[in-house]
C-alpha cells in the first residue's frame, strides 16, 4: 500500500516534472483521392479569444482522418459563423457537400461557449448543430468532439479524434544510456503526457476496453514482467511475473480477460488470465515453437497470434479454449505483430517479403493480402477503433516515428519527427 | 576490458565464503579490504563498491587466488585470462536461428566445465536478437537463444541451478544501425558470471 502511493506520489511528480517529450506533429504524406471536400469556416470569436482555434483543430482532424478533403482558406467565398449568414447557392459553386461554421464566445476569463452547426450545402439543411459552455483547458477536446459529430454525420461511421493513442519515447542520455517513457497523447499527437518513466525498457501497450487502463511489459526488475496501470489514478499492478517471459498482454473484448505470453513453462506460450481471479488458463501447447503476441478476436471465442511451429513466423487462430490453431497467412517468409480490425475482418501484420518488411493488410475472407507501407522497419500495427486506420511504428533517418494509413493504403501520413525514437503504439478504444 | 577495469577499481569489496548471496549486490557485507587484495575466494564474487564488478576466482585446486588490483602485470583468474576460452563471453547467432555455430562450441565446452568443476558459480544467460522484425517475437527468439545455450551447458556438466535465464530480444543492441555487421553483433547471448 505503502509503496503503491509513493508510485503514485512518484508518477504524479512525473507528470508535473518530466523532460518535456515534444508533441507529435501530423504530416500528411499521401492524400486519398476518395476524401469528401467540406468547407471549415474559421469561427466568429466573441470576446477573451481562446488559446485555442477550435475551427483549426477541427480543420486539421477532418484532413487527418483521410476521408475529408477540407478547402484551403483562400477558397472560401465568405466567413458566416451562423446560417443566416449562409447564402448556399454560392457556397454550392464550390462543390463542397458539407459547409461547418461556429462560434467561440468567452464567458468569463475561463469559460467559453462554443456552438457549431454543419450544414448540407446542396439541401441547405442543418445536419448537426451543438453549443457547450467548457473551460479553457477543455477547447481542444470540445474540437475533437465537433470533428467526431461531423464525422459521423457525413459518413454514418464513429470518427476517433476523441481517442488516445499510447506509445513509448526513447531518449536517449549523453552518455549512452535510455529513459523510456510510456506516454498517452491526444488522437493527432498533441498533448503528450509521461505515465510511466524508467530506466528500462517498455514494450506492448494494450487498452483495456473501456480506456481506462493500459497493461504493458517492463523490464524494470531485469526481465519482461506484465503490469496493469490506471490511467486516472496512476495505480499499477504487477500482473504477470513468473518465471521467464511474461509478455504480450492483450485485453479481451469484455475486459474480464488478459491473454499473455509466458514461458513459465520453459517455452512461450499463450495464456489467458482471468482479471478478478488470477487464474490461468493454457491456450497453446506447441512445446518446441514460439507461440507470442495474442490479440482477440472481436467475438471474444478466438485469438489470433503469431508462432513459428512451421519454422517461421507466421500468424494463426485458436479457440481461446484451446484445440487445434488454424493458419492464417501464406504470403511472405515473415508474418507478426498480427492486430484485428475492429469488424473482424481485416489482419494488420509485420509482413516479410524478399527480405524486406511492410506493414499489410490480410482479408480475413478472401485471404487476399495488401501492402500498405513502404519497405522498410515497420512495426506494432494498431488499428482505429472505427478500423479506418492503422497507426505503426517505422523509422526516419534512424529515429523511430509513428506513421498512419488507411486500409485501402490510399492515405498515409506520419507523426512528425520530433527527435525522440517513438515506437509501440497502441490506438485506444472509444471512450464510452 | 577486463584488465583495465581490474586497474582502474581503488579497492573491493571482499564478499567472504560466509557470505549468503552469491553475486549481485552484497555490498554490507562489512569485509572491505582497502590494500586491494582478495583473501580467499570459493568462486564467489565481489563487487567493487564504485558500482563496477570485479572477481577472484580459484584455479581449480581449491588453494588462494590473488587478483592483482591497480598493478600492470595480470595475474587474474581464469576467467580473465585472455588467452583462455573463458575468456569469450558471447555466443552469435544465425538470423532467426538458436542453434550454435561450431566455431563456438569449444568457448561452450570450457564454460561448461567450468560451471561444472565450480558447482557453487552461477551465470546469467542473457539472450539478444537484431532488430528487424517483431519485438515480442524477438523477446521469445533471445530467450530461446539463452535456453539453447543453457540446454548445451547442462549437457556438458552444469547444473540448472546454476543458470539465469533472461532475454531482452532487441531492446539492447550492442550495435545500432541497420546493416548485416551490425544485426549479425546483435544475435547473441551473453554469458555473466554473477557479480562480475
Amino acid at each position: 500500500m505503502i509503496k503503491q502511493g509513493y508510485a503514485l506520489i512518484l508518477l504524479l511528480a512525473m507528470l508535473l516534472a518530466g523532460p518535456a517529450y515534444a508533441e507529435l506533429i501530423i504530416e500528411i504524406t499521401g492524400g486519398s483521392e476518395a476524401a469528401l471536400p467540406i468547407a471549415v469556416v474559421p469561427f466568429g470569436s466573441e470576446g477573451v479569444a481562446a488559446a485555442e482555434d477550435v475551427s483549426a483543430i477541427i480543420r486539421n482532424d477532418l484532413g487527418r482522418s483521410g476521408r475529408f478533403a477540407p478547402l484551403p482558406q483562400q477558397d472560401l467565398i465568405s466567413m458566416p459563423h451562423q446560417k443566416s449568414e449562409i447564402n448556399f447557392k454560392d457556397w454550392r459553386l464550390l462543390r463542397s457537400e458539407g459547409l461547418l461554421v461556429g462560434k467561440v464566445s468567452s464567458v468569463d476569463g475561463q469559460t467559453y461557449q462554443v456552438q457549431f452547426q454543419l450544414f448540407d450545402v446542396y439541401k441547405a439543411q442543418q445536419l448537426v448543430g451543438k453549443r457547450y459552455q467548457v473551460p479553457a483547458a477543455s477547447l481542444r477536446h470540445v474540437a475533437h468532439q465537433i470533428s467526431d459529430q461531423i464525422y459521423q454525420a457525413l459518413t454514418g461511421e464513429q470518427g476517433v479524434f476523441s481517442t488516445r493513442l499510447a506509445f513509448v519515447s526513447v531518449l536517449k542520455n549523453a552518455g549512452g544510456s535510455r529513459r523510456y517513457a510510456l506516454q498517452v497523447s491526444d488522437a493527432d499527437g498533441a498533448n503528450p503526457r509521461t505515465v510511466l518513466q524508467s530506466k528500462q525498457p517498455i514494450l506492448s501497450p494494450s487498452w483495456s476496453p473501456e480506456g481506462e487502463r493500459l497493461s504493458y511489459v517492463s523490464f524494470e526488475n531485469g526481465r519482461a514482467e506484465i503490469f496493469t496501470q490506471a490511467m486516472r489514478s496512476g495505480k499499477r499492478t504487477s500482473v504477470a511475473s513468473f518465471k521467464g517471459i511474461n509478455s504480450a498482454p492483450s485485453w479481451s473484448p469484455d475486459g474480464k480477460k488478459l491473454s499473455m505470453t509466458l514461458s513459465k513453462g520453459g517455452n512461450a506460450e499463450i495464456y489467458v488470465m482471468d482479471i478478478a481471479t488470477k487464474a490461468l488458463s493454457r491456450v497453446t501447447h506447441s512445446s518446441q515453437a514460439i507461440d507470442t503476441e495474442a490479440v482477440w478476436m472481436p467475438n471474444s471465442k478466438a485469438l489470433v497470434f503469431t508462432s513459428d511451429r512451421g519454422g517461421r513466423p507466421q500468424i494463426y487462430k485458436v479457440p481461446v479454449s484451446g484445440g487445434r490453431a488454424e493458419r492464417l497467412t501464406f504470403e511472405g517468409h515473415y508474418n507478426a505483430s498480427p492486430d484485428i480490425s475492429p469488424d473482424g475482418r481485416y489482419l494488420a501484420m509485420v509482413h516479410g517479403q524478399n527480405g524486406k518488411f511492410y506493414i499489410a493488410v490480410q482479408d480475413l475472407k478472401s485471404g487476399a493480402v495488401q501492402i500498405l507501407s513502404e519497405a522498410g522497419q515497420g512495426e506494432s500495427p494498431s488499428f482505429a477503433p472505427n478500423g479506418r486506420l492503422i497507426l505503426y511504428a517505422t523509422e526516419q533517418n534512424g529515429k523511430g516515428i509513428l506513421a498512419a494509413v488507411s486500409v485501402d493504403g490510399s492515405f498515409h501520413q506520419r507523426l512528425g519527427d520530433t527527435g525522440i525514437d517513438v515506437r509501440e503504439p497502441a490506438w485506444s478504444p472509444i471512450r464510452k | 576490458m577486463k584488465l583495465v577495469k581490474l586497474s582502474t577499481v581503488g579497492f573491493i569489496l571482499v564478499c567472504l565464503s560466509g557470505c549468503s548471496t552469491l553475486g549481485f549486490g552484497s555490498k554490507d557485507d562489512g569485509s572491505l579490504n582497502e590494500d586491494g587484495v582478495i583473501v580467499e575466494d570459493r568462486g564467489i564474487s565481489a563487487n567493487g563498491v564504485d558500482g563496477d564488478s570485479v572477481s577472484g576466482s580459484d584455479f581449480g585446486d581449491g588453494t588462494e587466488t590473488q587478483v592483482i588490483v591497480g598493478g600492470e602485470d595480470f595475474q587474474g583468474a581464469i576467467l580473465d585470462d585472455p588467452a583462455n576460452a573463458l575468456s569469450n563471453r558471447v555466443v552469435y547467432f544465425e538470423y532467426d536461428s538458436s542453434s550454435v555455430r561450431q566455431e563456438d562450441q569449444i568457448t561452450l565446452e570450457a564454460h561448461a566445465g567450468y560451471l561444472a568443476e565450480h558447482p557453487t558459480v552461477s551465470i546469467r544467460l542473457e539472450g539478444h536478437t537484431d532488430q528487424r522484425g517483431s519485438r515480442e517475437y524477438n523477446l521469445a527468439l533471445g530467450e530461446r537463444r539463452a535456453l539453447a545455450i543453457r540446454q548445451i551447458l547442462m549437457i556438458q556438466g552444469a547444473d540448472m541451478n546454476q543458470f539465469q535465464v533472461t532475454s531482452f530480444g532487441e531492446e539492447r543492441p550492442q550495435n545500432e544501425g541497420d546493416n548485416e555487421t551490425n544485426w549479425q553483433n546483435n544475435r547473441r547471448v551473453e554469458l555473466i558470471y554473477k557479480g562480475r
